[in-house]
């Protein structure tokens, strides 16, 4: 009598990929979610996370990072005549596809950090410098932490959290950045600076800043695998030519950054609900009390209901605010914190929802489910949380 | 493609300018409508070529896809358009061209589309909402005719309208799907009785209508006799577009009745009113409005996308009404709490709408299918949870236990 007709969500795992974003992907786009699926699986499957955790300071290994920058990741956002594999349309709707799948796996590496960095290189004058850097990004040989700073004040803080002064030949840098993701382990940092009351964008060799007195501090962070660091830049010397972008562009690609950092972490926490949500459904249809399904009490099908309306109301607006962010849209920057404020809020809830219907075994190291919680809160709480963004989208329109 | 509809566009405004009145102040809603009025705008779209866009030629229609409909919408942007219109054109139109004879068709698709003809669906009775097919409004078959007997409720304008699409039951011995017929009925003549109801804010917008010993020629029945339900199904699925925001046919979203809460646009509005703009909590209360506004376009288009690629069931059309729900509740929630006093007292200057559309606000939650039957159609149809216990499927009708008829007050 209680039979569990497996319709839908049988049917959208069986295609394999884009399980939550986009049922508009093309061929090409399925399969570069297919392969990435398959790659994560066979090589940082959710049983390894937790030693992976536990063995590597950095979170990740570098010889899976260079594999995986093979498979393209680190080079969607650069176009081709830059080295990269970003067509007209930028590459983002394929990084975000990239993303979903690190949601869904827990994926260790640096993915969001060296894309940022990545996109902003293809966007400064192409000096020997950056071509490098470049190149060396694009293989997975070198990993570029991207500094801007956190808890300096409301997203998004129209001010860095580090200065730099001009002397003779060099700049001079200070301040505090902290939850740099991967800080402590990049062999590149690129730092945003209040320069002259603008915003300049610097390249900056991290073992050379460091023989320079820059600190990196690693911190304790509650994904198992991303690490972040506290920096203390205090009058670290960095050659003049070391600045990619300055002048009015400088603001602007700021903006563009969090754009971009936002929409990956979106499509991440996307991914990562929508596993947690068919083990949510798994669960529930086996699971027997008092003789029946737990899938079969209607307090907990609406429970569902409701859930999987927040997941594909996430993707829809993650798939807009990556459309948007791809066109450099007038309405981007709300189109993101729209998607910031209602995504982060719902994937979080669809997790704790999910650990709910699991019961006890659900709150357990052993299960599964922490490492999504850890991952989504990861994802809401930085680069501007809902309540930030909620703040930044009444400013936008006009409050 | 897109040639086409810039040259569409520019020809329409160019229309628009010259033959439609603009809006002057807010839209009007519910009861605040006049059905003359509403014809009239409806036949001059007809006129200009620019009503039934998305309709099949053969009926009155131009014959073109939704992105026309979607360009129509933008550029009417501002205009008073024919919006008491859309029940017809958004959901009785498409029901009968999915399964109306030829000449049902011929006879009722075009005088919709000019104005002439306005209806609505006779499908909830006294007896049961939700559980729509357990209907016991009874029809009896005599030759080549029927006899139709009970009453149906929740009708939005019966009293201004022409035509109905009633549902009733043409057998009692068989099980209560099987045994349902639809049928199109005119609404002004003698055997029917519409009395409109006071709603809790004093409007009336839904009517209540006695049926008796009505005759009906058996060439109005819509779908073959016995096969009301998978019509009505048919109808509550053009009905959840509407009310979703995704219908192809009509003028913007607004289903039927007078919206329950400000817009996110309006509850700025409201905001400047109360002088309340600077306080964190409302801010974020409007931004949260504002976010599920635009998120809502971007649904509207996933949900089309995965249902037209197989990716998901057209019954998968229930998330957007579900999500259009949470977002008037929100946005309810979100208007009291901002305008604070002037919910409960306003002066005689004004007219008091928060106060009369809160009153109403479950309202959002319950017209067009409860927000629970929702709930219970995504959980068992499209994620394929377990239905819940029924002991009326599968046995004669007869033996079902249901409610007494209703009763004349």
């Amino acid at each position: 009598m209680w039979g569990y007709r497996s319709t839908r969500s049988a049917t959208t795992r069986r295609r394999g990929v884009g399980d939550a974003l986009r049922f508009d992907a093309s061929a090409e786009q399925q399969e570069l979610g297919a392969i990435t699926r398959r790659f994560l699986e066979d090589t940082v499957p959710l049983t390894a996370l937790r030693l992976l955790g536990e063995k590597s300071p950095a979170g990740f290994d570098r010889d899976w990072w260079r594999r995986a920058a093979d498979l393209g990741w680190t080079s969607l956002l650069v176009p081709e005549n830059l080295g990269g594999s970003g067509g007209s349309g930028g590459g983002l709707a394929e990084l975000a596809i990239v993303a979903e799948e690190q949601g869904r796996l827990v994926a260790p590496g640096p993915l969001l950090p060296t894309s940022v960095s990545a996109w902003t290189l293809a966007q400064a004058e192409q000096t020997d410098v950056v071509r490098r850097a470049l190149d060396a990004i694009g293989s997975g040989e070198a990993v570029c932490a991207w500094v801007r700073g956190h808890d300096d004040g409301p997203w998004p803080q129209s001010r860095p959290a580090v200065r730099a002064v001009r002397t003779n030949d060099t700049l001079s840098l200070t301040g505090v950045a902290r939850a740099v993701e991967a800080g402590a382990d990049a062999d590149y940092l690129l730092v945003a600076v209040c320069l002259d009351d603008q915003v300049a964008h610097v390249l900056v060799h991290a073992a050379h800043a460091e023989q320079a007195g820059l600190q990196r501090q690693r911190m304790h962070s509650l994904d198992l695998v991303r690490r972040h660091a506290d920096l203390t830049f205090d009058s670290i010397e960095i050659p003049r030519a070391a600045t990619v972008i300055q002048g009015d562009q400088g603001r602007i690609i700021l903006q563009r950054q969090g754009q971009l950092a936002n929409v990956l972490q979106g499509a991440e926490m996307v991914g990562a609900a929508a596993r947690t949500f068919e083990m949510g459904l798994e669960f529930a249809a086996e699971r027997y009390s008092f003789g029946r399904p737990l899938a079969s009490y209607q307090v907990l099908k609406h429970r569902f209901a409701d859930m999987k309306l927040w997941l594909e109301a996430s993707a829809a607006a993650v798939e807009g605010a990556v459309a948007a962010v791809a066109d450099d849209a007038p309405d981007a920057a709300a189109r993101v914190s729209a998607a910031k404020l209602y995504v982060g809020q719902k994937a979080t809830d669809i997790v704790q929802d999910c650990i709910q219907v699991h019961g006890g075994i659900g709150v357990t190291w052993e299960h599964d489910l922490h490492l999504y919680l850890r991952r989504v809160t990861m994802d809401r709480q930085l680069m501007g949380t809902p309540a930030e963004h909620a703040e930044y989208l009444a400013m936008l329109i006009g409050l | 493609m897109e040639q086409h509809t810039s040259t569409f566009r520019l020809r329409l405004r160019e229309w628009l300018a010259t033959h439609m009145p603009r809006q002057d102040g807010p839209a009007r809603t519910g009861s605040d409508r006049d059905p003359a009025r509403h014809r009239l705008l409806q036949r001059r779209l007809f006129d200009g070529g620019y009503a039934g866009l998305t309709y099949p030629a053969a009926y009155g229609g131009q014959g073109l896809t939704a992105e026309y409909q979607e360009v129509f919408r933008e550029e009417t942007a501002g205009y008073e358009l024919p919006t008491l219109c859309n029940v017809s054109l958004g959901i009785l139109g498409p029901t009968i061209l999915d399964f109306g004879t030829e000449e049902q068709k011929r006879r009722h698709l075009p005088a919709i589309l000019r104005g002439d003809e306005l209806w609505v669906q006779l499908l909830s009775e006294p007896a049961g909402g939700s559980d729509l097919a357990g209907c016991i409004t009874r029809a009896t078959r005599d030759g080549d005719q029927w006899v139709l007997n009970g009453s149906k409720i929740w009708s939005t304008g019966a009293h201004f309208s022409d035509y109905a699409l009633c549902l009733a039951r043409s057998n009692w011995s068989l099980p209560k799907h099987r045994g349902l017929t639809m049928f199109a009925i005119e609404l002004h003549q003698p055997g029917i009785d519409i009395e409109p109801i006071r709603q809790a804010n004093g409007d009336a917008e839904f009517c209540q209508e006695f049926i008796t010993d009505l005759a009906i020629d058996g060439h109005d029945m819509v779908g073959a006799e016995n096969a009301g339900w998978e019509v009505a199904g048919r109808l509550l699925y053009h009905e959840r577009n509407l009310a979703g925001a995704a219908s192809p046919y009509t003028y913007g979203s607004e289903a039927e009745s007078t919206p329950v809460a400000p817009t996110a646009a309006e509850l700025v509005d409201v905001a400047r009113s109360s002088g309340t703009t600077q306080d964190l909590r409302v801010r974020a209360l409007i931004a949260e409005a504002h976010a599920l506004d635009a998120i809502q376009g971007r649904l509207v288009e996933r949900i089309g996308t995965g249902i037209a690629t197989g990716a998901l069931e057209p019954i998968a059309g229930s998330l957007l009404r579900l999500f259009e729900i949470t977002k008037v509740l929100h946005c309810s929630e979100a208007s009291v709490d901002i305008a604070r006093s002037a919910v409960v007292v306003w002066p005689e200057s004004d007219t008091g709408r928060l106060g009369g559309q809160f009153l109403m606000r479950q309202s959002a939650a319950l017209a067009g299918g409860s927000i629970e039957m929702q709930r219970n159609i995504i959980a068992e149809r499209v994620l394929g949870l377990p239905r819940e216990l029924a002991p009326d499927v599968g046995v004669p009708f007869d033996s079902v236990r249901h409610n007494a008829p209703a009763r004349r007050r």
